[in-house]
């Protein structure tokens, strides 16, 4: 990939051929290469990088504190059911 | 952070954890062993922690983590944990680690701070020591909180029977180092803890200082009734502080007034300060290192007309940096971002993300069932009710059950790790979990079982919450024999549970995107920006929907262009196909394969699709109140938006105007509350004061609830002379009209609370603040998709908070005030949220079907068709060479229906059949 996006067009030309296609995906591996970073690791986080990751990008999700879960995690149980937050 | 949109570098660091993930099981040796005690920020420094230990129970992932205060990390004085951990895990020699990182787009998600009420003296908060904040309160109502669910007095460890709430503390106000907004969520989560606190100690008075009660969102109204209604609960409608510790008892005095008694002063055990949401702490950090833009009070900029984009091209944000927001909207934003994404992105959609893979499923039909059971504690919701080692040791003794044990959470990832490990070490072929119920955790454990190389429907949960300790907190030993009897039941069918399978199903690409107003636009062409075909069916000649009444927004957003630029670039997306005048006549098929047949512009049409999003809208109530329709100077708030637009010289000019709030809704009909109308008299007050100064005008209310940032427009209103007057339903304003002068007024009476006598206002013009509500066809459109209605007879989604904008149906998704009444940017944001959840659909090429659906023996049909009468699914259909009745698997949801009706007992659902179902009552 160069700095510049290339137009849509283009970037489908090039992926019809599958070998291309392999090729540009084990290269990207290597290089800690993502479709998206998310910020945050709490339930918006949390939920855009399984939304995004069923829709079929790869996903690195940050977050600055040991675990994921964010202040919802920290919430006993939650309105309107009472259901336990976890 | 370097570089534009499609190709951001992003460098990283990490803290070192001093532990070796790989190897860490999370076993909390190494915490035992530590000497060193640490308050403990996941419980708010009420109890204290190690210096290496596990971040919470259910931590993801579940591994130790050694902190600052480590005495090893300070002089190198102690080892004790390497020494105690048996898989080497402990690793003192870790760093900073640099990572870089390349990727095509960001969403920003840092969520909120709570408000640091320390900062303020007057608050009390640190200084005294029953003063805690409502996030301390939360760990101290949580069963892994600070006291294991106990609430508790740290200072003496004695329960308080006497707690008060003080609520706004750092919102609503305008005082150095407070909020001037109103952070939204701390009336609600008010209400819980105190239905909470009433669940777990009866005799405790609780007593809620309060300002605006603001239930404006789903079902929140009636929660409030719930919480005002417990015995021993008091609201009181008064601004409170904090006066004094009493030495002896440490008990705090708030001081408060009330109309009828004046200023109080009364004492409390314990008080609990309602804070409010701050942006994230490095707010400013993210800002610059990311390079967006934030809003005068530390949260993302937004642009009304698309919250989630920012100024910066390829960077999104989500969740509560958009401003304070609650755990649905949090939700529903992230998938927005991850749609906005999508769009952005599509051009390498899969072509990095990789499948899961699961072990190959053990063959085990010859096998005698190996039953494993596991009783899970659920923290404490279980456990503190239902004694667990006798109810393991009650299982072991059951017939085919070979293994049974305890567990904290069964549904935390080392848990389930526990029950593959054991159920592959014991030849275990057969699960129980005596947990909750299967309504939301059911997925979780099939796939627990498939990791396990099991056939996913080897599995039984039995109900021990719901079912028991919920319903019996008070009779321990009762209940305890009844989970014993529920697990005994749930044994007893598990031991005939068969294997059953499951089939891929094609995905039709295409969207079909019901009502062609602002939610339904967004939406669809969000869907087709991602590649996918989108029909949008409108009922009306068309598009635009309310929005075509609205002129602005608060936060100025000039609704009419925006929606002509909207309108626009769906006519000219050559994916989107648009029926005007359209009807509805039927829906066949089920999830990624339904087939709507329409009439549109009078001809048929026939549209096959995969997925649905219902954006039918809402509409303004009529009133029959107020001289509503009789008089020409009574307008409803959407009206005098429409005239104020239009330049209508007497209601600009007019010199007197008073606005009435909650018409048609907070009330016995309609229990609700329309969240918009405050917003929208402000809004209007605003634009009339802006047009004609002089112009005398009272908005007469209940409650203001103009949340978020709106509460800055409701303080500017009230600086520029609107005047704000409280009414009560009991004595609603009284309106007539009158012949004042020669000249046509309506006067409006109403009671004034703080001067105590009745004021008269004449009025040149009356708006009404008409709710909010569904529209003529909801309930019709709620039959044809064969979804639910709450209430209110708005829709009624799957999950209020973990799917807030799709439908238990499957394949079928919800967007805008067809859902709730609410605004337009949240509107927008919605809208985007289910674009991102449609996606999670579309984007795959195949969908799974359920392997516990019905099957209908052909040899003892005798084509009674009784359960084709019953099936609400169409699932059944008659075959007339046969002359018997066969089951569709794919449209079958395995409701039973027709299990429970056939006379000929022929039709049976797969996973509930008669043998396994007369087991379990057998075993009862």
């Amino acid at each position: 990939m160069g700095n510049d996006v290339l137009p849509k067009e283009v970037i489908q030309q090039f992926s019809d051929s599958l070998v291309s296609d392999s090729l540009i995906s084990k290269r990207l591996e290597d290089k800690n290469f993502g479709d998206v970073m998310v910020v945050g690791g709490g339930v918006s986080g949390i939920q855009a990088s399984l939304d995004l990751a069923t829709a079929g990008f790869k996903v690195y999700l940050v977050e600055k504190g040991p675990s994921i879960g964010g202040h919802m995690a920290q919430l006993d149980k939650t309105f309107p059911t009472n259901d336990c937050s976890m | 952070m370097e570089g534009k949109q499609g190709d951001f570098n992003v460098t990283l660091k990490t803290k070192p954890r001093y532990i070796i993930e790989d190897k860490c099981t999370g076993c909390t040796t190494c915490v035992q062993y530590c000497p060193v005690h640490y308050p403990d920020s996941f419980n708010q420094d009420i109890s204290d922690n190690k210096a290496v230990h596990v971040y919470f129970s259910q931590a993801i992932p579940l591994v130790a983590y050694i902190d600052d205060s480590c005495l090893r990390l300070k002089d190198k004085k102690c080892d004790i944990c390497s020494g105690v951990c048996k898989t080497g895990a402990i690793d003192f020699r870790q760093t900073i680690k640099k990572t870089d990182i390349n990727v095509g787009a960001i969403i920003l998600s840092s969520g909120i701070t709570p408000f640091d009420p320390s900062a303020k003296e007057e608050y009390g908060y640190k200084t005294m020591q029953n003063v805690v904040t409502s996030m301390d309160y939360e760990r101290l109502l949580s069963s892994t909180g600070p006291f294991e669910g106990e609430v508790l007095r740290t200072i003496d460890r004695k329960h308080p029977k006497k707690i008060a709430w003080i609520q706004c503390v750092g919102s609503r106000r305008v005082t150095q180092g407070d909020n001037s907004y109103c952070s939204g969520v701390c009336c609600t989560y008010t209400q819980k803890q105190v239905i909470l606190t009433k669940h777990h100690y009866e005799d405790v008075q609780c007593t809620i200082f309060h300002n605006d009660i603001r239930s404006f969102g789903k079902d929140f109204e009636r929660y409030f009734q719930r919480a005002e209604q417990l015995p021993g609960v008091e609201f009181i409608r008064s601004y409170a502080s904090i006066e004094k510790e009493i030495p002896e008892t440490r008990n705090v005095v708030v001081r408060y007034a009330t109309a009828d008694d004046g200023v109080k002063r009364e004492e409390f055990d314990m008080v609990v300060l309602s804070v409010g949401l701050n942006p994230p702490k490095a707010y400013k950090e993210i800002s610059e290192k990311f390079g967006i833009e934030l809003n005068s009070h530390g949260f993302s900029k937004s642009d009304s007309s698309n919250p989630i984009k920012t100024n910066r091209p390829g960077i999104f944000v989500s969740g509560a940096f958009l401003g304070p927001t609650d755990v649905p909207e949090s939700v529903f934003t992230a998938s927005g971002a991850s749609a906005q994404t999508g769009e952005l992105l599509d051009y390498r959609r899969d072509k990095l993300a990789r499948e899961r893979i699961y072990p190959e499923e053990r063959n085990v039909s010859g096998e005698e069932p190996r039953i494993g059971v596991f009783v899970c504690h659920c923290g404490a919701n279980i456990s503190s009710v239902v004694n667990m080692p006798s109810t393991v040791d009650y299982a072991l003794t059951l017939p085919n059950v070979v293994y049974a044990t305890e567990q904290i959470f069964s549904c935390a990832t080392n848990s389930a790790k526990e029950i593959t490990d054991i159920a592959k070490e014991r030849g275990l072929n057969r699960v129980v979990i005596a947990a909750c119920s299967p309504r939301t955790l059911e997925p979780l454990f099939r796939d627990t079982l498939r990791e396990a190389g099991l056939n996913q429907y080897y599995l039984d949960m039995a109900n021990i919450r719901e079912h028991c300790s919920w319903v019996h907190a008070r009779q321990k030993d009762e209940a305890t024999q009844k989970a014993q009897d529920i697990v005994r039941m749930s044994v007893a069918r598990a031991s005939r549970l068969e294997p059953l399978k499951e089939y891929g199903l094609r995905v039709n690409k295409a969207a079909l995107v019901v009502g062609g107003g602002i939610a339904g636009m967004t939406c669809a062409l969000s869907i087709a920006n991602q590649g996918h075909e989108v029909h949008i069916v409108e009922k009306s000649t068309d598009l635009g929907g309310m929005a075509r009444r609205l002129h602005s927004t608060l936060e100025g957003l000039d609704v009419q262009t925006y929606l002509d630029n909207l309108i626009r670039q769906v006519y000219k997306n050559p994916l989107i196909h648009v029926s005007h005048e359209a009807d509805i006549i039927s829906i066949t098929g089920y999830l990624g394969n339904f087939t709507t047949t329409l009439e549109t512009e009078g001809r048929i049409k026939e549209i096959k699709h995969g997925a649905s999003v219902l954006a039918i809208g809402a509409q303004e109530y009529k009133p029959a109140e107020y001289l509503y329709g009789e008089n020409d100077s009574v307008f409803t708030h959407l009206e005098l938006g429409e005239e104020i637009a239009k330049g209508n010289q007497t209601v600009i000019n007019a010199e007197s105007l008073v606005m009435i709030q909650c018409v048609g809704c907070r009330n016995e009909d309609r229990n609700y509350c329309s969240r918009v109308c405050c917003g929208h008299a402000v809004k209007n007050a605003l634009k009339l004061k802006e047009k004609n100064p002089q112009m005398r005008i009272y908005i007469l209310f209940r409650d203001i609830r103009t949340y978020g940032f709106r509460e800055d427009s409701y303080r500017e209103a009230s600086e520029n002379g609107v005047q704000f007057i409280r009414y009560t339903p009991e004595d609603k304003p009284l309106v007539e009209a009158v012949k004042e002068g020669g000249k046509d007024m309506i006067r409006v009476t109403i009671a004034d609370p703080i001067l105590g006598q009745r004021l008269e206002l004449d009025a040149d013009v009356l708006s009404l603040a008409a709710a909010v509500i569904p529209t003529e066809s909801t309930s019709e459109i709620a039959r044809l998709f064969k979804v639910g209605l709450s209430p209110d007879e708005f829709f009624k989604e799957a999950h209020v908070k973990l799917k807030p904008v799709e439908f238990a149906t499957d394949g079928v998704f919800l967007c805008g005030t067809a859902h709730y009444p609410k605004h337009i940017p949240e509107t927008i944001n919605q809208a985007y949220g289910a674009a991102g959840r449609v996606l999670t659909l579309l984007s795959r090429d195949t969908v799974v079907t359920s392997g516990s659906i019905s099957k209908i023996n052909k040899d003892s049909c005798v084509g009674c068709m009784a359960c084709l009468t019953m099936c609400p699914y169409d699932a059944i259909t008659y075959n007339m060479g046969k002359r018997i009745c066969e089951v569709n698997g794919i449209l079958c949801k395995g409701c039973g229906n027709c299990a429970a009706t056939c006379p000929s007992h022929s039709a049976e659902l797969r996973g509930f059949d008669s043998g396994q179902l007369l087991a379990q009552i057998g075993a009862a």
